[in-house]
């Protein structure tokens, strides 16, 4: 049943926004449970928006205790550098993934964001990395733009790189 | 020892300049030349009508930052510095396009290559857009007194190892390369460039003519988006323009606005922003936005068996130019092999794939290169490059559909780039495609690259050449500017910057820009003093 709605779904969504439109359809009455409470000031992101990027950054970045409050902290500041048509977008985008149905239909994730084991999540990636709908791959590259930037933006991400700025002007800037 | 800030100095010394984000009223302002925009084509401008003695006034949507605000931080950088934090993006997404957006336009935060049009490219625009007088020998002048105003020279230390590469794979493969010139004096050889230069040593927009202008009295306007052009009742000339105040967030508009009046308009901000202003003011005929070209990029990573450091030292300093030579102009797209800096976010951004995959590479980062190939669009019959179109909020976007003629380009040089980094000593060569396994043998790498899916958000193609989109020509119907970037239909209009080419150039931008910048803007000048 799920599958075939799945598919009409998504054949529905060949001219692209259909799927959103879909979607904000469905996003509208059901939210995700349980929607954590944060003390966290942010701009852009919602409580829901910051549960799913800490599951998450893990497994796109590929590394394991993050400081997951620095990370939604980082994706939150890109985000308000960005213009607002594209912000639009990305309140779509976070909607739909906070929406029950939209995760189970669309994402192909079926526990809640916070319970989600990374094997799920990486499924969920992978399928919307290869995806054969333009929609899904760019809706894949925004949130791997985001937690990429937000991470390797930070320099507590440099040690392990083995990177580090140049030495002969640090001690020089104001 | 401190580092100096010459822009510091001269806005205490009393340079005329305003911050949109600072003003409490409406502006009501008059000038004899305005200039909307700072970068390549603004800067030039502005210096030669300012040191004529006209009365000039430059607006800049983004903010006047300087070397004191220049932290090697890429994350303060993209937001403070880029066009939508450096992550704008065409139609589909397919290509992330690098532009600046403060003083001094993309000069303040480009990577300092310095080519001159090649000359096969000037002389295609004589055969098929009747611009003859802008062959090579014309040229040269423009081209002397540009790279005498800002420092273009040979640059002589050694390349980075990061450069190295290339130079070592072309030397294997006996493929032509050379060594690229640079915009700097005295450079510290960083590699920050493209976070602006702490030590102002690039000679950019920033240091050089903005400057020059701001001594001559000129006055600058930063934070100050211009939405549309002032036309006069007939419709027959523009009086100057209007638009909105930022605030200090630099990208939200206050509530304030802003008119200039002047006698004169030229049209500096760039070939997204310019076609876009044209747009909003209803003047978007059959040409405007059309063929609006990016040089897309492809790119392939290597990991090195020793360190390298691609974040250390000059960004770019050795290229290879044997595939643009190799074969006709018109033909399957040629490209440019270069080496761009590496810092941790753009190289985060950038790698495909995720998770453990994604983790080892970046543990890596010290022995990562990367390798670039810019492609020569626009002149092949198939590659028309993009359209640069209005959202309903009015901001531009550009439509940039990828045709089979740009993915043959895009495989080739994936071919090329990974030969070249297995000859150069590559332990292992990761093509920039979500779906290419890291390969250890030349021989697997040349397969797996037959069988990539050539679709958009798979290979992941970037840009820092925006050009055309109100291009030159030689009679009105062709175009939307003569050869001196007079705008045809309305003659008190110029427009001044990477959009008057009527296709990509083959070679960096900046050098071409400057030198048509001021040979467009002594035309002028010799026009409003007579
Ligand atoms: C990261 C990077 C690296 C690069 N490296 C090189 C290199 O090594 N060599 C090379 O030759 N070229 C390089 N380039 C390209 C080169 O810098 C540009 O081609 C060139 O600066 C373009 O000049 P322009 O005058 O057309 O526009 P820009 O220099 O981009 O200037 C346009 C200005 O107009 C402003 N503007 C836009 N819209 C408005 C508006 N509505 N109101 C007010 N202001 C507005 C913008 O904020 C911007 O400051 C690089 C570019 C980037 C981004």
């Amino acid at each position: 049943m799920i599958n075939i709605k799945r598919r009409q779904l998504i054949k529905t969504g060949m001219a692209g926004s259909v799927v959103l439109l879909a979607a904000a359809w469905l996003a509208a009455p059901v939210d995700d449970y349980p929607a954590p409470l944060s003390t966290m000031r942010l701009d852009f992101l919602q409580a829901a928006d910051g549960q799913i990027i800490r599951s998450l950054a893990p497994v796109m970045l590929g590394i394991a205790g993050l400081p997951l409050d620095d990370v939604v902290q980082g994706v939150d500041r890109a985000i308000t550098k960005l213009l607002p048509a594209v912000q639009q977008e990305l309140r779509q985008l976070f909607d739909l993934l906070a929406n029950r149905w939209a995760r189970w239909w669309l994402a192909g994730v079926r526990s809640p964001w916070a319970m989600a084991q990374a094997g799920e999540l990486s499924q969920f990636l992978q399928r919307w990395q290869n995806s054969s709908l333009l929609l899904l791959r760019s809706a894949y590259q925004a949130l791997r733009a985001l937690i990429n930037a937000a991470w390797f933006g930070n320099p507590a991400s440099w040690g392990a790189l083995g990177y580090q700025q140049p030495p002969q002007i640090m001690g020089l800037l104001p | 020892m401190t580092l100096p800030d010459p822009i510091a100095q001269g806005v205490a010394a009393g340079w005329r300049v305003l911050d949109g984000a600072a003003q409490t009223q409406d502006l009501q302002l008059t000038c004899d030349v305005l200039i909307i925009g700072t970068g390549a084509g603004g800067g030039m401008t502005a210096e030669v009508l300012a040191s004529a003695g006209l009365d000039v006034m430059m607006v800049e949507e983004g903010a006047l930052r300087t070397s004191r605000d220049f932290r090697l931080l890429e994350a303060k950088a993209y937001p403070e510095l880029y066009q939508e934090a450096a992550s704008r993006k065409t139609a589909d997404k397919a290509i992330t396009i690098l532009q600046g957006r403060t003083v001094g336009g993309s000069t303040t935060v480009n990577w300092t290559s310095a080519f001159r049009t090649p000359p096969d490219t000037l002389a295609w625009w004589g055969e098929r857009y009747g611009l003859q007088g802008l062959n090579s020998q014309a040229m040269a002048p423009w081209f002397d007194m540009a790279e005498q105003r800002l420092g273009i020279a040979d640059w002589l230390a050694d390349p980075n190892p990061n450069n190295s590469v290339l130079e070592r794979g072309c030397q294997a493969l006996g493929l032509k390369h050379g060594r690229i010139r640079r915009n700097v004096r005295g450079c510290w050889n960083l590699g920050y460039c493209g976070m602006g230069c702490a030590t102002n040593a690039k000679q950019s927009m920033l240091v050089t003519t903005i400057p020059g202008a701001l001594e001559h009295k000129a006055s600058l306007l930063s934070r100050a988006r211009v939405e549309r052009l002032l036309l006069a009742a007939d419709g027959k000339s523009v009086q100057g323009a209007t638009g909105r105040l930022l605030k200090a967030d630099d990208h939200s508009p206050s509530a304030r606005q802003f008119n200039i009046k002047a006698r004169h308009v030229v049209l500096a901000a760039g070939a997204i922003g310019t076609p876009a202003i044209l747009l909003r003011s209803g003047l978007g005929d059959a040409h405007v936005g059309k063929r609006t070209f990016l040089h897309p990029v492809s790119i392939c990573g290597a990991v090195m068996p020793q360190r390298i450091e691609p974040y250390n030292g000059a960004p770019q300093t050795v290229y290879s130019d044997h595939f643009m030579h190799t074969q006709p102009l018109d033909g399957p797209l040629g490209y440019k092999l270069e080496v761009p800096p590496v810092h941790p976010l753009l190289m985060g951004v950038t790698l495909p794939g995720f998770g453990q995959h994604m983790a080892t590479l970046m543990q890596q980062l010290p022995n990562l290169h990367v390798m670039l190939a810019l492609l020569r669009d626009g002149f092949h019959p198939d590659s028309l490059g993009g359209q640069v179109r209005l959202r309903a909020d009015g901001s531009p976007e550009l439509d940039y559909p990828l045709n089979d003629v740009l993915w043959d380009g895009v495989r080739r040089s994936w071919l090329t780039m990974a030969e070249l980094q297995f000859a150069a000593g590559a332990r292992q060569v990761q093509v920039i495609h979500e779906q290419a396994a890291l390969q250890s043998r030349w021989k697997a790498a040349r397969e797996m690259i037959g069988q990539l899916a050539l679709k958009p958000l798979l290979a992941r193609l970037v840009s820092a050449h925006v050009m055309g989109g109100a291009a030159m020509s030689s009679r009105p119907e062709d175009g939307v500017v003569d050869e001196y970037g007079r705008h045809w239909a309305l003659r008190n209009l110029s427009v001044i910057d990477g959009s008057v080419f009527p296709t990509s150039l083959g070679a960096n931008p900046q050098l071409s820009i400057y030198a048509f910048a001021l040979r467009a803007a002594h035309q002028l000048c010799a026009a409003l003093k007579a």
